[in-house]
């Protein structure tokens, strides 16, 4: 079931005669991975940025197409791209959270961090945002590092540690989907299996949307694999289909190696 | 060949650097022994009409405090404003004449609240005297606060977004905080250098021999009081202005190198 579908979706970016993404057709599943993939430059943190409408911090960039979010509670599918009012920019980005490549933690402390958006979704109780926080560093796979300092800042952390405090930042506010923007890129090689771990556990909550410059981790990890070239979807299926046996010539091009 | 050229100038250059540090330890020392001559701790405790600087430190301190209670918020907003809601040519305009503002001499600052604000209301005041102080504290507030948040990285700003923080939260909480030190260290660095100014008092505040809180008054300070003490004929008001300019270089030095001091901390 898709709780994401995007239709015949243009982005030009202000400024530029040409639009950045054409025509985009794909969907994004509940409970699955799906990775976006693609040499540099052909779009895909662009899409994926349009996806939680991060856009809009900068004026001027044009939505031409259909972006549909999942209600959960109507089961309804509703065009995030006629949001316009801030409440509701507000509300969206509580549904469709997002990390970054490099980590992002803010500075305060550990827990401030997670409670940064529990307390802008209006949870006051401070026994509840104790136990939220609780249930979100765990959910992060960071509670059995931090738990005995929480009050310390979140500078302090490793890379690791601080992408894991982010994710855990973003889970704690229960959003519907969870938008990785090579979330992996700026770590080592251990802390990168400790996020994909994490993000195969997470999908069993959310709904994950990954993009990413290493293939390997795409085939790791993902349900689905949409492969971009030049602003345009050239193929998106299963990943096992788009790995083992791509119907596109430049698909196969790229998952081989030829080029990118 | 290129090895003497290479060791010419770099005795070149060592040489300029002595020069130049010669020169700043001579001031310091002629200071210090000048100064620490004439220094005694009962100047802190009588007015200048008794032959002492208290009424001067603490009119000067007002001064500034005021300037500093109205430069810096002023200052702050208006940086805010210029790095993450001004867009295009306005901000541009508004940056550029903080530039200016900056370069601009201290003394026309002076002449200029002499004439809005002196001129108007008939006479030297302690109200003029810090609004002049503001004005040359503005632009360098608006500089390093625009200058420290551009340094914060976009992620920041947009992670807070994506957690549904609004533009205004977002720049409170997180962007600000993240830009805490640098502005804090811009804030005193300005400070420093308009505790020490005199121009811009010489004829808004002018100086006052007696203790004073009126601030629709002329006004103690202590740099128009040494420019005068300078002026005058007998020894002992000279050894005075020495004492007063000592006072004043420990003075600043030590607001800079607080300021120094808690970059370096906060950065280790």
């Amino acid at each position: 079931m898709p709780v994401m579908n995007i239709k015949d979706f243009s982005f030009t970016y202000p400024g530029v005669d040409h639009p950045s993404l054409k025509n985009i057709n794909m969907k994004i599943r509940k409970n699955k991975i799906t990775a976006l993939i693609g040499p540099s430059g052909c779009g895909k943190s662009t899409l994926l940025r349009s996806m939680n409408r991060i856009h809009d911090l900068y004026p001027g960039n044009k939505y031409d197409g259909i972006i549909e979010l999942l209600k959960a509670d109507t089961q309804k599918m509703e065009n995030i791209l006629d949001i316009k009012k801030e409440n509701e920019f507000i509300q969206l980005r509580q549904r469709v959270g997002m990390i970054f490549q490099k980590p992002t933690p803010f500075p305060m402390s550990i827990f401030d961090n997670v409670a940064y958006g529990l307390k802008i979704a209006g949870i006051k109780d401070k026994s509840e945002l104790e136990g939220r926080v609780e249930k979100a560093l765990k959910d992060g796979a960071l509670w059995k590092e931090v738990q005995d300092r929480l009050n310390k800042s979140a500078m302090g952390l490793s890379g690791g540690q601080q992408q894991r405090l982010c994710i855990a930042r973003a889970v704690a506010v229960k959003p519907e989907v969870i938008l990785f923007d090579e979330p992996t890129s700026a770590l080592d090689p251990i802390s990168t299996g400790a996020i994909e771990e994490l993000l195969v556990e997470l999908k069993k909550d959310v709904s994950i949307a990954i993009v990413t410059h290493n293939m390997q981790q795409a085939s790791r990890i993902s349900d689905y694999t949409a492969f971009m070239y030049l602003g345009d979807l050239i193929e998106f299926d299963k990943t096992e289909n788009i790995f083992l046996n791509p119907k596109e010539k430049q698909t196969e091009d790229y998952i081989t190696g030829r080029f990118g | 060949m290129r090895l003497l050229i290479n060791k010419i100038v770099l005795g070149l250059s060592t040489l300029s650097a002595l020069i130049g540090l010669a020169f700043l330890g001579w001031i310091l020392v002629t200071l210090f022994i000048k100064g620490l001559g004439s220094f005694h701790f009962t100047l802190f405790l009588n007015d200048l009409i008794n032959g002492g600087l208290r009424n001067l430190i603490i009119g000067q301190f007002i001064l500034a405090g005021i300037a500093a209670a109205i430069g810096i918020p002023l200052g702050m907003v208006a940086g805010i404003y210029i790095q993450e809601y001004g867009r295009g040519k306005y901000a541009e305009v508004i940056r550029n004449l903080s530039d200016i503002m900056m370069s601009a001499p201290s003394i026309v600052i002076g002449a200029f609240v002499y004439a809005i604000i002196v001129v108007p209301t008939g006479g030297t005041s302690g109200f003029a005297g810090a609004i002049a102080l503001a004005i040359m504290m503005l632009p360098i507030v608006i500089n390093t606060t625009d200058n420290m948040l551009s340094l914060v990285p976009r992620e920041l700003r947009e992670a807070g977004i994506a957690l549904g923080a609004s533009k205004y939260k977002v720049i409170i909480d997180i962007v600000i905080k993240a830009a805490k030190v640098g502005i804090m260290t811009g804030i005193l660095l300005a400070f420093a250098r308009i505790i020490g100014e005199t121009a811009p008092l010489l004829f808004t505040s002018e100086t006052s021999n007696y203790f004073s809180l009126d601030l629709t008054e002329s006004f103690p300070s202590l740099t128009v009081s040494i420019y005068d003490l300078a002026n005058e004929p007998e020894q002992s008001s000279r050894d005075l202005a020495w004492a007063a300019s000592f006072i004043l270089t420990v003075l600043v030095l030590t607001i800079n190198l607080a300021g120094r001091f808690f970059t370096r901390n906060k950065k280790s």
